[in-house]
């Protein structure tokens, strides 16, 4: 298991004195060794360059219970909304619908459409609308949720998502290719997903 | 007569370990350097003032350059760090294969558009070369795409014919997620891959910067090896939901990591280029700070030189006379 390996081998830093990052997590783990094994043989007199693996902290092993708490990442391209925190309980909008996720969750991979996140910690929601993205849920009682775009619901302008839905209404009624319905079909479904968030 | 040879020109020795001597005065030609029988060579204020006006505008050039790059990197660091918890998710689902055994691998050099910026250009391109050489073989063949004009240059000149797609003027407008995901479709439509390897560099701190290569495996190549177990083997415990085929979800998702992944190797190497950028222009400024300093001394001596030796012909004339 590429999890139980990674918490296994807790090897020091490259000797290239590679000090961590001050945003990335501590690394406990070397590069790939077959690959800087190949490397060394075909190129000797380079350094063989880092790879991701070096530069994240791995994921703990999973626990033989289940844990009281889902610890979340929630991340956009911009900012890493939440970091490593713990919860209760998050709802995801996943294509199959509102997807609830419990500490001890089966492993899922799922694509997300657009729609509301909420995320409960003992009495407190915080709700974000998302735009799309993935949802990973890991046996280890984590979740990582990637979202393209996301803001707070306390930021959405109720009207302009009026104006956007009418908009793109108009849109999809004089599109005449199908990339014209396609873009505009999207328009739709978006802001009639976040016309359900404000009031639902 | 000295008034004549003020306005003229000045003679001085160049540095050098030899005493100064004295100055042969040639009437006919008006000239800035003059050789003397034993072969010291005097050059004029003149050219040496020339010089020291040139490097101190030099000097004042690469000072403002680097302050330009300072403050874009100040710009960039911040969302470059943002954007690092991107990738992490994908990492720790898929895990990183750097090794992996394919046919098409596809190198994805990132680069600066511009120059100026030290060495990390020609270290991306480096690396490249080298996972070309590592990935190729019988049945196994490796593409690039080339994003920026400096690896480009490079590149073009031996490996012109296994270069699929070239992409420049990155950074005309600010990076956003929107742009670089429309370059990965392209990317991802016009190239046929079973792994990408992107190459670029991290930005670790100002002064240094890290060769990195991260992969991005094609659906296919993720099924291959899930099944056969080893790093991948746990993927198939993971439960797939919506969509119609398991291997429609994957192929989205390969999609999504590729445009993640470049999103970060984009502004990381931005990142690193103005911090090189801004070494390279700090120890420019540096030098021409060193080299005005080693010319006014030159001019001082020049300059005292000339000052002595008509002294000596005035006095010398002056009690010539008085005799």
């Amino acid at each position: 298991m590429l999890r139980r390996a990674m918490g296994l081998l807790a090897r020091p830093i490259a000797a290239s004195g590679a000090r961590s990052f001050s945003t990335d997590l501590p690394a406990a783990q070397t590069a790939d060794a077959m690959f800087v094994e190949a490397w060394n043989k075909v190129i000797p007199n380079m350094d063989p360059p880092k790879t991701p693996l070096s530069f994240m902290q791995p994921r703990p092993a999973t626990p033989s219970s289940i844990p009281s708490k889902l610890t979340v990442n929630f991340v956009l391209p911009y900012a890493s909304e939440l970091a490593t925190r713990e919860v209760d309980m998050v709802i995801v909008p996943a294509t199959t619908g509102q997807m609830g996720v419990l500490p001890g969750h089966v492993a899922t991979i799922a694509e997300l459409k657009p729609g509301v996140l909420s995320v409960h910690e003992g009495n407190e929601t915080t709700k974000y609308f998302v735009s799309s993205g993935f949802v990973f849920i890991h046996a280890n009682s984590f979740a990582d949720i990637i979202a393209v775009e996301a803001a707070p619901l306390n930021q959405i302008d109720a009207n302009l998502v009026q104006k956007g839905l009418s908009e793109f209404t108009q849109k999809l009624s004089s599109a005449t290719t199908d990339l014209e319905k396609a873009e505009a079909q999207i328009g739709i479904d978006v802001h009639s997903a976040l016309n359900s968030a404000l009031t639902g | 007569m000295a008034a004549l040879r003020r306005e003229g020109r000045r003679f001085a020795p160049l540095i050098s370990p030899r005493p100064i001597t004295a100055v042969r005065s040639s009437p006919f030609a008006p000239s800035h350097e003059d050789e003397d029988p034993i072969g010291v060579r005097y050059i004029s204020t003149q050219v040496v003032r020339n010089r020291m006006k040139s490097v101190k505008n030099i000097q004042k050039i690469t000072k403002a350059m680097k302050m330009v790059a300072a403050s874009k990197l100040r710009a960039v660091q911040t969302k470059a760090e943002n954007s690092r918890g991107l990738w992490q998710p994908f990492t720790a689902l898929l895990g990183d294969l750097p090794s992996v055994d394919v046919k098409k691998s596809v190198v994805v050099t990132i680069s600066s558009d511009k120059g100026l910026c030290g060495g990390i250009n020609s270290t991306s391109v480096k690396i490249s070369k080298g996972i070309h050489k590592l990935n190729s073989g019988p049945e196994k063949e490796t593409k690039y795409v080339i994003l920026g004009e400096k690896a480009k240059a490079q590149l073009i000149r031996d490996s012109k014919k296994d270069i699929e797609l070239i992409i420049t003027e990155l950074q005309k407008n600010p990076l956003n997620h929107t742009q670089v995901s429309v370059l990965a479709d392209e990317i991802l439509k016009n190239v046929e891959f079973d792994a990408l390897r992107i190459v670029f560099n991290k930005f670790h701190s100002v002064v240094s910067f890290i060769p990195t290569v991260s992969t991005v495996l094609s659906p296919e190549i993720v099924e291959r090896e899930a099944e056969s177990g080893g790093k991948l083997g746990d993927l198939d415990n993971y439960e797939v939901e919506g969509g119609e085929t398991k291997g429609e979800i994957l192929q989205n998702l390969a999609e999504f990591q590729f445009s993640c992944v470049m999103f970060n190797a984009v502004l990381e190497n931005a990142c690193s280029e103005q911090g090189a950028r801004m070494s390279a222009m700090d120890s420019s400024s540096r030098n021409a700070g060193d080299m005005l300093d080693r010319l006014t001394l030159t001019y001082n001596r020049t300059r005292q030189a000339s000052i002595t030796t008509e002294l000596i012909e005035i006095i010398s004339g002056a009690s010539a006379l008085e005799g």
